[in-house]
């Protein structure tokens, strides 16, 4: 199967350096590309991976992650994954999807933080478990639209902290979230680049994550979109399931809030 | 008139509600925030969170300033580029192409500077058409504004250090961090002032 997806991209790389002279047309070619691909989405594999874990008896505490609350209360997930991120009582703070698995794997089980945040991305050799379980609860809200909540006042501070961090420029490059996304229309290459300031584009920050990457051949969460793009910001490294990262999900997923999310996806 | 002066009185305290709550600025929290949660990674040191004045200006003004305070500190930035010492501005054009193409450099993931990034946001040469438009077309940059010793100057300046230009320019200030030396940025230069380069057939 893998080496049929890479064949495959190998193709599709060839193919849209050959015709990148328009670039518009290439990423419709490119969409209907994932379309076919998506129609047997290697992103399932990890889903039931998912579904495993999340009721195996694992960690110091010997426990299962069933009583997990993603704001819904325990073990609610049909959902739940398109209203986060969200503000949980229970740490007084706004967590997006992995961070709040995360809390809920130290929390239930008894894992160390340190030992999540070790190696928290996936290789070809390794998918940590907590992208495997994020994939498994984003299933779960497959076809429902974004709702991010807007109503605790820590959920409104946080918004306007994103919002704000979106939009600070610094480090090598002058550069901020912005530089990239904060214009219609824009390309790096021939990438296109959404404007997320913008709610009709902002569905695009979060569709299709957690998604099968066919560059590397990986799966991948939204906690590693917002690293590599750092990355490329040329910031230091943000911490695995930090606030930051929790704030900057709020304030992009809040602006998709109405649009149908279509479940983990494929990206390029 | 006693109806009038209620409704003048709720104007007032209408107007007096909307000052009470003035919009609050995020941008203390978010960068207090993000200094607790990064940390230095290879050669993306902690420090690269800090603005300069240049970055604080932008943040401050949404890439907007007030002219005289853009022009006071372009007017500082364009102060402190440093010029070849040998008066010479065009290197070569082909080893400036491959700069142009080279998009690694200056992250976590990188030693240090090594490409100017220049296709990701521009188009260049007219063989290249896989090219970012963030940043203007450079296509015909000399054999449209000509060969001249103002115009090899503006574009050695311009990428030491575009900020010298235009304050919030989203383009990097490659001199100015030494993202890339003074001979990879005269490349660069006859890759865009050579006559004999692509980016001017």
């Amino acid at each position: 199967m893998r080496h049929a997806l890479v064949l495959g991209l190998a193709a599709a790389v060839s193919w849209l350096r050959a015709s990148a002279q328009a670039p518009d047309p290439t990423a419709a070619e490119f969409d209907k590309f994932r379309e076919v691909l998506e129609q047997d989405n290697p992103a399932e594999l990890f889903e039931v991976k998912g579904a495993e874990l999340w009721r195996a008896r694992r960690g110091p505490k010997n426990a299962s992650l069933e009583q997990c609350d993603l704001g819904l209360g325990p073990g609610v997930l049909k959902g739940a994954y398109a209203q986060l991120p969200r503000y949980f009582a229970d740490v007084d703070l706004v967590m997006d999807a992995e961070a709040r698995i995360v809390h809920c794997i130290m929390t239930l089980q008894g894992f160390t933080y340190a030992e999540l945040a070790k190696q928290p991305f996936s290789s070809l050799v390794r998918t940590p478990e907590p992208v495997s379980l994020v994939t498994y609860v984003a299933a779960q809200s497959r076809g429902m639209k974004f709702a991010s909540p807007q109503n605790h006042p820590k959920e409104r501070a946080t918004y306007e902290t994103g919002k704000a961090i979106f939009h600070y420029r610094a480090g090598a490059f002058d550069f901020s979230c912005a530089s990239c996304h904060g214009a219609d229309d824009k390309r790096i290459r021939t990438q296109p680049l959404p404007n997320f300031t913008k709610p009709e584009q902002a569905i695009r920050a979060v569709q299709g994550w957690p998604g099968y990457r066919m560059t590397g051949g990986v799966m991948h969460s939204l906690q590693w979109r917002m690293n590599d793009c750092y990355r490329q910001q040329r910031f230091p490294e943000p911490g695995y399931t930090s606030e930051t990262l929790s704030a900057l999900l709020a304030y992009l997923t809040v602006n998709a809030n109405g649009h149908v999310y279509r479940g983990p996806g494929i990206k390029r | 008139m006693r109806l009038e002066s209620i409704g003048a009185l709720a104007l007032a305290a209408l107007l007096l509600a909307s000052c009470a709550t003035p919009q609050r600025d995020y941008g203390p929290d978010a960068l207090a925030m993000m200094k607790r949660d990064f940390h230095a990674r290879g050669i993306a040191g902690m420090d690269r969170l800090n603005e300069d004045s240049v970055q604080a200006t932008c943040n401050k003004y949404q890439d907007n300033p007030p002219e005289e305070v853009a022009a006071k500190l372009e007017k500082e930035e364009f102060t402190a580029i440093k010029w070849p010492a040998d008066g010479k501005l065009l290197g070569d054009w082909k080893a400036g192409e491959r700069i142009a193409q080279n998009g690694q450099g200056m992250a976590w993931s990188d030693k240090g500077g090594v490409g100017g990034s220049c296709y990701n946001c521009h188009q260049v040469g007219p063989r290249e058409s896989s090219f970012g438009t963030l940043g203007p077309s450079l296509y015909q940059f000399a054999k449209k504004r000509g060969y001249g010793a103002d115009i090899q100057r503006y574009a050695y300046g311009k990428i030491y250090n575009a900020k010298a230009y235009s304050l919030c320019s989203q383009m990097p200030r490659f001199g100015h961090v030494r993202a890339l030396t003074e001979q990879q940025m005269k490349d660069l230069t006859a890759l865009l002032m050579d006559p004999a380069s692509p980016v001017n057939q």
